[in-house]
């Protein structure tokens, strides 16, 4: 096995461009799983019946169901009677929907391990459910799930090159395309390889000081 | 269910204003509900009807936890509730507090219903609105504290004088201020409840109750989560609350030496009924219930 330094070289370009978009999708699709997440979270919690079942439904349809169809039906079928988008944005909504699936059970697990003695202080000294809400279950509640949200962010970035089936092409992608023209297969994934790692580690590490952030208390 | 007393003259009004039922004028007829099961002198069963539980029935599945209970407790007044566990005194504390909703009959306090209100002359089950005016009017403190641990002991007593009563940072932070001075921890304003003691952090959730400036303190066991050694200190606290306000409490307690020196009437419970009720004076130390001469020797 040889390494070619000129073959390196000559997949750079391509080789940012990807990194650009993993790490768009990434970022972008973070961003949708854990606020959508929540909102999944609490509308579970929700005293409507008709909130409250048709949320499971979808989350629990989206969970079961593979992020590749997913991104199929987002960028072929959505368009048929909605808007079409991108392939980098599609690619980054279905990432975030799909993952939000996975974090709503994140946060309900956590919104779950609030003592009910917090409820029923808040009740007590009378306050809102909004501001209990807000003041006192999510503080605690995400700062004791923040772990196992950053375990959905890495596996969110492992999955990202799929989106590069509907053209949005990501680091992986640009390799791909890169050795079926050249023929020159080992440089360019090994270097998107070890992308993977860099951009994962880091991540992982932002992950933990927001956690060490987060303990105040 | 049992339907509450329905005389117009009764009707809970918005504002606290003197209904018959709570006017001194009417408290010989209201006492006599607390005087059902009391003995000897009544002399907490004066002045304003603050609290009168008619007819309230709990149960959890089949177990009946309060029984047909009624009674009354007078502004002002320091009422303890001792007996053995399961007997029912938590369940009252929690039912004011409503964080649990009776199965039956009626709760009034300041002579308005505390979760049903009245509609075209109905007593339907009252809205969030209605609970919450009722509910401003109590204050509780718990066995395990449930401070926010998310908040420093300053924000623990700021944010519902905030959130709830309107009250500007400043001023809220000022009246904090009072409150931890009295409570003996000035300097713990910026910590965590977790860098507390725990009778530090009991401390600090009574005076995270009063800092919402209720006019009654429901006191659950507050004392029994802690060590020993730093129990005196909160009853000291409370004994002194006890004596310098007059708010009306209501506590739960085993503490029975605390109950004789803060109680103007001490009731005692024993499966979901109050046995009996009396002066503390009376109750120690010449019960008319064997069951509670029992009960008062196992825990003396």
């Amino acid at each position: 096995m040889n390494w070619d330094w000129e073959v390196v070289e000559e997949f750079l370009p391509r080789f940012w461009d990807g990194v650009l978009v993993t790490c768009q999708a990434l970022l972008g699709g973070t961003l949708i799983a854990f606020t959508l997440g929540l909102v999944w979270a609490l509308a579970q919690r929700s005293n409507l019946v008709w909130v409250r079942w048709p949320v499971n439904a979808v989350t629990e349809f989206i969970r079961n169901t593979p992020l590749l169809v997913q991104l199929f039906f987002l960028f072929y079928v959505v368009p048929e009677w909605g808007p079409s988008m991108s392939p980098l944005a599609t690619g980054v909504i279905g990432l975030g929907i799909h993952y939000s699936t996975y974090t709503a059970e994140v946060y309900r697990a956590g919104i779950d391990g609030v003592p009910r003695g917090q409820w029923e202080a808040a009740t007590a000294l009378n306050l809102s459910t909004a501001v209990t809400w807000r003041s006192v279950i999510l503080p605690q509640a995400i700062r004791r799930v923040v772990p196992a949200l950053g375990n959905y962010v890495v596996a969110m970035l492992k999955d990202s090159p799929m989106i590069a089936i509907i053209g949005a092409l990501d680091m992986l992608g640009e390799a791909r395309f890169f050795s079926a023209e050249t023929f020159q297969y080992v440089e360019p994934i090994t270097l998107v390889g070890i992308a993977f790692i860099v951009i994962a580690y880091p991540a992982s590490l932002l992950i933990r000081a927001l956690e060490r952030r987060l303990a105040t208390y | 269910m049992s339907t509450p007393d329905n005389n117009p003259a009764d009707t809970p009004s918005k504002t606290p204003s003197k209904t018959p039922s709570n006017t001194p004028g009417n408290a010989p007829d209201a006492a006599r509900t607390a005087v059902g099961t009391a003995t000897g002198d009544t002399p907490w069963a004066t002045g304003e009807e603050i609290i009168r539980f008619q007819d309230v029935t709990k149960r959890y599945g089949r177990q009946v936890v309060l029984d047909d209970l009624c009674f009354s407790v007078y502004a002002g007044k320091h009422v303890t509730l001792i007996g053995p566990s399961g007997s029912g005194k938590t369940t009252i504390l929690r039912l004011l507090m409503t964080l649990i909703k009776a199965d039956e009959g009626s709760i009034r306090v300041e002579g308005d219903y505390l979760t049903h209100e009245e509609r075209n002359g109905k007593l339907v089950p009252a809205g969030e609105r209605h609970i919450r005016e009722v509910r401003k009017k109590i204050g509780m403190v718990f066995q395990q504290f449930n401070l926010f641990p998310n908040m420093t002991v300053m924000r623990n007593l700021t944010e519902a004088p905030v959130r709830v009563l309107g009250l500007s940072r400043d001023e809220a932070e000022q009246r904090a201020r009072e409150l931890l001075e009295m409570v003996d921890l000035t300097e713990m304003s910026a910590k965590y409840p977790s860098q507390l003691s725990g009778g530090q952090q009991q401390r600090v959730a009574i005076a995270r109750a009063l800092a919402m400036r209720p006019r009654i303190l429901l006191l659950d066991e507050v004392t029994s989560a802690l060590d020993p050694e730093l129990v005196a200190g909160v009853l000291d606290l409370l004994r002194d609350i006890a004596h310098h306000t007059d708010i009306t409490m209501l506590t739960v307690t085993h503490e029975m030496n605390f109950a004789r020196d803060i109680s103007d009437c001490v009731m005692m419970f024993d499966h979901g009924k109050i046995l009996e009720a009396a002066t503390p004076e009376k109750l120690f130390n010449d019960p008319e219930h064997t069951r509670t001469r029992e009960f008062l020797n196992a825990v003396l």
